[in-house]
């Protein structure tokens, strides 16, 4: 890989050129500060480039060529399900009948996407043993912060003012505790004990008739289910609150255990994720909520009914919590997982977790000599490392992430969840193969060696990308977040 | 064993793996899960189908929906069917981008990582605002955001918002507002626009922020200049939500003062899909950069002083800042912002301007053609690309009249405005061609009559 700088886009402009073919105007010309008056007429151009299209594509070819994504080789980041993104998802999204619709036709023009996001809905409701689903939430935060919305609306309506507080455990996303304060809670955090589960004394210490709810991900972000699911469930329903799961780990439970069946009263799910919408560097997503039957009133409006005379949106929900989204969703990221539960079916759905599940134990059992293990027990679709053995000989979990570039991998999930010291948090899927397992497993035992041997080539890592480590330093302290046409005395 | 496309297990790696493990079975490796909570079987949901079989059933699924491909449509109300150059599909089908999480491992996330940093600055040069962000989920939930932002930093629990913003973000906004505890106030219209002497009496010391759409949700450019001083005198950030293609020929919001611009970036390449995914962008004055929701992408350099990009500022961020965090957001609609700036490279300066001028052009030209065959123009101010029409008692069935001639009629103002029954909302972009806006007047023309005779 050359290790030239690409130049920004606006760097290869040049006077002149053009990238776009618009239709001649075929109506007359106006006049625009005739039309408009002075002051609403821009009065210099907006500085976008002036390129061709050979130049355009080019140019995002090059800068493709500097990333890397699950095509471009194994990507094991805990807690994201870097699964492979079937082709065909993409193709059925850019199906014109569903790619180029709008929002607002009149429903009769739209019933084939309506009884899409109808059986998809439905497929969501078995996959998660939920009463109803909306599809609103547009990625897994909106998602959590909905169904907080929806359990505060629920609390109030029973009149019920004083449940100002939502519990998380300290191994929980960050998004659990920011949505949290969205929706207007406060956060209490409960400890996780010597198994890395939740602790179920301090669990009963931080309960009360404040609690709104519980927020879990299970199994937890150490992989690990939380067995005394029941339990916890019962604790807090007593205290009348309510048990919220975050979906963001579905893929190590599916034909397994149902979020609905754990007594979990609303689910969001990472469409993203677990059902293969791609990742798209960041997004889009799309975040489904799962509510048990007392929570159905307060869904986002519209939901979507079938009636007699095919789908329809009804509105007229009087004690939903409005809308999250303008619109329904995010239609285009429901398209791909559909069609991937289409391709799956129930065998092959839960292959899914069972090979997700199988691919992480072997994973660990094979690096349990080289690294430290925190929580030594089977864990269900990804595990945590800790590298405090290599730290004390100098190295960090960051070093060994930065070499593992060198070998052609996306490192896993580092310093995360925040109960591990220099952890690593491994995630492998179901679409990796024995040999890639094996191929990654030997890199890091390669690397746990040159720690010992020779930890300067960890430390000064990665040797073989585009780029050396960067001055994040410097980026935030003069931030620089836009590029600035120099001017001429420059 | 069944197998499986995506699923390459062989019963002999499962074998092996299962010794290595040290148990007999997968089985073993779920025994954790309690008896009581466990799953049996399999998910009642429908079987697996064949690569080609699924094709074909969602290909006559999809062949169920109009779409604007075959039928002219001339419906917008906030989401619109502009050009696409072809070149924004290819680039964003490069798998490199399309199958990569977030950029937060710098060194080989230079290429997602520099084209949201050429994003944020075509959206701050677009907007005239210092600085954008990386992208929101959509133009609804970024001015919900706005809102959010500026309760946190006046301190103030009022927000006013003009009734010319699109309905489903003015519902977006309230939604969030209920959680924060914050009012939401809608300033009444004149004309079809904000009403100025309304706002001036509602804007007071809690007012946190003053929200209007430019161009408004009727297509009405709102006179930001006389809306300025107002919100700003008393004390309150200025937020703009704003369709930046009508910002080529417009004066950019950032001109007028906003301290806020949102909106979103769907006419820049990315389909209607129904609703979303679109692109939301969130861009501000240089005093708000450390209360942006989301992520931002700066330019910094290595050892060797190379230049390259990293996320930066992320103590804003809810994986730093948990509770703290200035925003709950997480993923953003990353994709969609490589697609707008595609779209945005390919127009580049002289398109951009363009583009925006022909669809100005269009709209002139379709209400001069309604306006010759007598019918009723509701709002007269200067518009961009969409204007309102008296069209009688049913919009649905005119919609209907529309659709029998291959065509996608426009939004049915009464849906949002009880003042507006039986008025539509139509937008003119420059894909219709003067043929396609001389057939809907025609039959817009014939309905009003047939109607007005059959009342008569």
């Amino acid at each position: 890989m050359h290790k030239d700088n690409q130049p920004l886009i606006f760097e290869m402009t040049k006077q002149g050129r053009v990238g776009y073919s618009l239709p001649e105007l075929d109506v007359p010309e106006v006049d625009l500060t005739e039309l408009l008056g002075q002051d609403l007429v821009r009065e210099e151009f907006a500085e976008l480039p002036e390129v061709s299209e050979l130049d355009i594509m080019r140019h995002y070819t090059a800068l493709s060529k500097r990333n890397h994504g699950v095509d471009s080789g194994f990507y094991p980041l805990g807690s994201c399900t870097m699964k492979y993104n079937p082709k065909i998802n993409e193709s059925v999204a850019r199906y014109s009948g569903f790619a180029n619709i709008h929002p607002l036709q009149e429903e009769s023009t739209v019933q084939g996407a309506m009884e899409l996001m109808y059986d998809l809905q439905e497929h969501l409701k078995e996959i998660t043993g939920m009463d109803e689903v909306t599809l609103q939430p547009a990625a897994g935060a909106h998602g959590e912060w909905t169904g907080l919305m929806m359990i505060r609306a629920f609390h109030e309506a029973n009149g019920d003012f004083k449940r100002t507080k939502v519990i998380v455990p300290d191994s929980a996303h960050g998004t659990n505790p920011a949505s949290a304060t969205v929706a207007g809670f406060e956060t209490v955090t409960v400890k996780s004990n010597e198994h890395g589960l939740v602790d179920l004394e301090d669990l009963k210490r931080v309960v009360g008739d404040d609690t709104a709810a519980l927020m879990l991900t299970n199994p937890n972000t150490l992989g690990l289910f939380e067995e005394d699911i029941l339990e916890m469930a019962s604790i807090i329903h007593k205290v009348g609150g309510k048990l919220y799961y975050d979906g963001a780990n579905l893929n190590a439970v599916m034909s397994k255990a149902r979020p609905g069946d754990m007594g979990f009263d609303v689910v969001h799910l990472n469409l993203h994720k677990t059902f293969t919408g791609p990742h798209g560097g960041g997004g889009p997503g799309s975040g489904p909520v799962g509510v048990q039957a007392d929570l159905i009133p307060y869904l986002p409006k519209p939901i979507l009914i079938k009636t007699d005379e095919g789908f329809t949106f009804d509105y007229n929900r009087p004690e939903s919590i409005g809308r999250v989204k303008p619109f329904y969703g995010n239609f285009g990221i429901n398209v791909r997982a559909y069609t991937y539960i289409r391709t799956m079916g129930p065998d092959g759905l839960k292959k899914v977790t069972e090979y997700a599940v199988l691919n992480a134990n072997y994973m660990m059992r094979r690096l349990a000599p080289h690294f430290d293990l925190p929580y030594d027990r089977h864990c269900k679709h990804e595990f945590v490392l800790s590298g405090r053995r290599q730290k004390k000989l100098g190295v960090r979990t960051l070093d060994m992430a930065k070499r593992l570039l060198d070998f052609g991998y996306h490192p896993p999930t580092i310093y995360f969840p925040l109960n591990v010291e220099e952890g690593m948090m491994i995630e492998p899927t179901e679409t990796e193969s024995k040999e890639t397992l094996d191929d990654f497993i030997d890199a890091m035992i390669q690397i746990s060696r040159e720690v010992e041997e020779n930890p300067e080539i960890v430390q000064n890592a990665p040797h073989t990308t585009v780029i050396n480590r960067l001055d994040e330093t410097k980026a935030a302290r003069k931030p620089v977040l836009r590029y600035q046409k120099p001017t001429d005395s420059e | 064993m069944m197998k499986h496309r995506y699923l390459p297990m062989t019963s002999q790696d499962e074998k092996d793996m299962l010794e290595t493990i040290g148990v007999q079975s997968i089985d073993e490796l779920f025994s954790d899960i309690p008896e009581k909570v466990r799953f049996k079987g399999e998910y009642d949901i429908k079987p697996a189908k064949s690569e080609s079989a699924l094709t074909k059933e969602l290909a006559q699924l999809a062949g169920k929906n109009a779409d604007s491909v075959r039928y002219a449509s001339f419906l917008g109300a906030g989401v619109y069917d502009h050009y696409k150059p072809i070149i924004v599909d290819h680039v964003i089908s490069r798998s490199e981008f399309y199958t990569a999480y977030t950029p937060y491992q710098p060194e080989i996330s230079q290429g997602e990582l520099q084209a949201i940093f050429e994003f944020q600055t075509m959206i701050a040069e677009l907007t005239g605002m210092d600085i954008a962000n990386s992208s929101m989920y959509d133009g609804g939930t970024a001015l919900a955001e706005a809102g959010m932002l500026a309760a946190g930093q006046t301190r103030r629990k009022k927000i006013l918002v003009s009734g010319a913003v699109h309905p489903e973000s003015r519902d977006v906004v309230r939604t969030y507002a209920l959680g924060q505890s914050i009012d939401v106030v809608e300033v009444p219209l004149k004309d079809g626009r904000t009403d100025i002497d309304a706002l001036k009496e509602m804007v007071d010391e809690n007012t946190a922020t003053v929200m209007v759409q430019y161009p408004n949700f009727f297509g009405q450019v709102e006179n930001l200049k006389e809306l300025e001083p107002i919100v700003h005198e008393a004390g309150a950030l200025f937020t703009v939500s704003s369709n930046p293609l009508s910002l080529g020929a417009l004066t950019p919001p950032g001109k007028f003062g906003a301290d806020i611009t949102v909106g979103d970036a769907q006419p820049f390449g990315i389909p209607e899909a129904f609703g979303g995914p679109h692109c939301g962008y969130f861009a501000v004055t240089q005093k708000l950069m450390r209360k942006v929701p989301g992520r931002l992408v700066g330019e910094t350099t290595d050892d060797e002083g190379r230049r390259g990009f990293v996320l930066t500022l992320q103590a804003r961020e809810q994986h730093i800042r948990r509770d703290k965090a200035t925003s709950n957001i997480c993923s953003n609609q990353a994709l969609n912002a490589l697609a707008a700036s595609v779209a945005m490279t390919a127009l580049g300066k002289e398109g951009a301007k363009e583009i925006a001028m022909q669809n100005i052009a269009k709209t002139q030209y379709m209400k001069q053609q309604l306006k010759k065959s007598g019918l009723e123009i509701a709002f007269d101010g200067a518009h961009f690309n969409e204007i309102t029409v008296k069209v009688g008692p049913s919009v649905k069935e005119l919609n209907a009249a529309l659709f029998e001639k291959g065509m996608i009629g426009g939004y049915d103002l009464g849906l949002s405005y009880d003042e507006l029954q039986g008025h539509m909302l139509i937008a003119v972009t420059e894909q219709r061609s003067k043929e396609e806006i001389d057939a809907f007047v025609q039959v817009i023309d014939a309905f009003v009559r047939e109607t007005e005779a059959s009342h008569a």
